[in-house]
């Protein structure tokens, strides 16, 4: 790995969302109406103090998985990642320069819309507010990962597009959301523990409810920052410089 | 052939020796035996579908092979320090649609670790200084194709690999385009050009003609004409065509 190439690359990635202000925007206030909308349903209930920090952390995984993988899918059909394979430029250089870009626009989204939780529709945060932020830093980072992994079983951006539903639907039912995990089915709890998304909906939910979580939080950004490791390292796997 | 270089220059740049290569279960290179000479421009010719690009994509060292041993430069094809010397251009532009001529090559020539000057340079040779603040996307088909071919010229390779580079070129940017590749190959670099354009071999300084996976001729224009009898290159290539179909038959 070599940090020239990694940075070049993060800034190349950041150059192509600047050059389509629609999805930048998409990205950015998407989840800002979305949790608007939450606390406008649950006014008078308790419903957005329950829910509207795990939201916080499902933003920024299911946002970064689907534009990761419509981007990286892009790169693989294009020939611009056959091109690169072919240049002195590592796959480690390829993998962390989307998820640093991506990471940094996930800063940015999560700042934007913890704030506008916080702030605009009044959504109570027990513990240190910063927390918010590492947390979905860390789901996006996932989210990145598994989309580049998951960009590799795609052929067209139809089918990619497709993986969203297919690789976060199930994660959202189980995360804890709905219903909470302990009180899941035994099989379905089992399997929840071994989904990126329960960590970032239980580390949200410890911000939000303890007024000092932070020894929780940790444990779960360790599982996530784990998740993602795992999940670039199979991205890797699927970046061949010599294919059939 | 007066070899005017010594130890390493003297070396052919590509040997290509009993290359198989099978793809979707079909083989599509059977035993392939070539060299290419450096710093010279070589046509590699032939009908579409006679695989050409995978041939380019071995040379490159993308592409899985069955048997058979590619040689770059001395170093097996895609040895990783080979990849700062081989500049590749694939048919359709591999480039950022949704990024400037400028953006593109500012990315590309960081990869490859080009000197400062190398984008403006690489600009002027494919004759795009005008649009370089536009986006890819914008650009008509033979401009993509045009930076496509400028971001792999930026490190200064020794081994150029293109692709049918002047397809769907009007005939003034093709003439352009060859001129580029011979003055290329006169500054000493190695350059092999694919084209289903026959006529395009009188630009090369060798041919080599494949057809159905089969290498059918490896020689200068001169040398083919002679051996064929035939006028032009077109009517050389369709001899040798004849020739191996009888050859097939019997």
């Amino acid at each position: 790995m070599n940090r020239r190439l990694t940075l070049a690359t993060a800034r190349r990635v950041l150059a192509q969302i600047r050059a389509d202000p629609r999805t930048a925007a998409l990205l950015l206030l998407v989840p800002l109406v979305l949790i608007g909308l939450l606390a406008w349903i649950s006014d008078g209930t308790p419903m957005f103090d329950r829910i509207g920090g795990a939201l916080l952390g499902i933003f920024p995984f299911v946002v970064m998985f689907i534009v990761t993988s419509v981007a990286t899918l892009r790169e693989r059909t294009s020939g611009t990642l056959e091109r690169l394979l072919s240049t002195p430029l590592g796959k480690g250089d390829f993998l962390c320069g989307y998820a640093l870009a991506f990471g940094s626009v996930a800063v940015i989204q999560a700042l934007l819309a913890s704030g506008f939780a916080i702030w605009v529709c009044g959504l109570d945060v027990a513990g240190p507010q910063w927390l918010l932020v590492l947390v979905a830093l860390c789901s996006a980072l996932v989210g990145t990962a598994l989309g580049l992994f998951a960009s590799a079983f795609a052929r067209t951006e139809f089918q990619a597009v497709q993986f969203m539903p297919a690789f976060v639907l199930p994660q959202f039912l189980l995360c804890g959301l709905i219903v909470a995990r302990d009180q899941l089915p035994q099989v379905l709890e089992r399997l929840s523990d071994v989904l990126p998304l329960s960590y970032a909906v239980d580390a949200m939910s410890a911000v939000t409810r303890r007024t000092d979580p932070t020894g929780e939080v940790l444990g779960d950004v360790a599982v996530l920052l784990g998740f993602s490791v795992v999940a670039l390292v199979l991205g890797a796997l699927t970046l061949r410089r010599r294919t059939p | 052939m007066v070899n005017t270089g010594s130890g390493e220059r003297s070396k052919p740049a590509v040997v290509v020796q009993d290359l198989v290569v099978v793809r979707r279960g079909r083989e599509v290179l059977h035993g392939v035996d070539l060299t290419v000479p450096r710093g010279q421009l070589v046509g590699l010719l032939g009908p579409s579908g006679g695989g050409k690009s995978t041939l380019m994509r071995v040379v490159v060292g993308v592409q899985l092979v069955a048997s058979g041993t590619v040689s770059v430069l001395g170093r097996p094809a895609g040895s990783a320090d080979l990849r700062r010397r081989v500049g590749y251009v694939t048919q359709s532009p591999s480039v950022y649609r949704d990024l400037t001529i400028r953006a593109n090559l500012d990315y590309f020539a960081r990869v490859v670790g080009a000197d400062p000057g190398a984008v403006d340079r690489v600009i002027d040779y494919v004759d795009l200084a005008d649009h370089a603040h536009r986006r890819v996307e914008r650009l008509s088909g033979g401009q993509q194709s045009r930076v496509s071919l400028a971001a792999a010229l930026l490190g200064s390779p020794d081994v150029l690999v293109l692709d049918e580079p002047t397809v769907g070129l009007d005939p003034v940017l093709r003439r352009d385009l060859w001129a580029l590749f011979q003055s290329l190959a006169e500054e000493g670099a190695t350059v092999l050009v694919s084209s289903h354009v026959m006529d395009e071999a009188t630009r090369c300084d060798r041919l080599l003609l494949l057809r159905e996976g089969r290498l059918l001729a490896d020689d200068t224009l001169p040398g083919l004409l002679a051996e064929t009898a035939a006028p032009d290159a077109e009517q050389a290539f369709l001899t040798l065509i004849e020739r191996a179909e009888e050859a097939e038959v019997r």
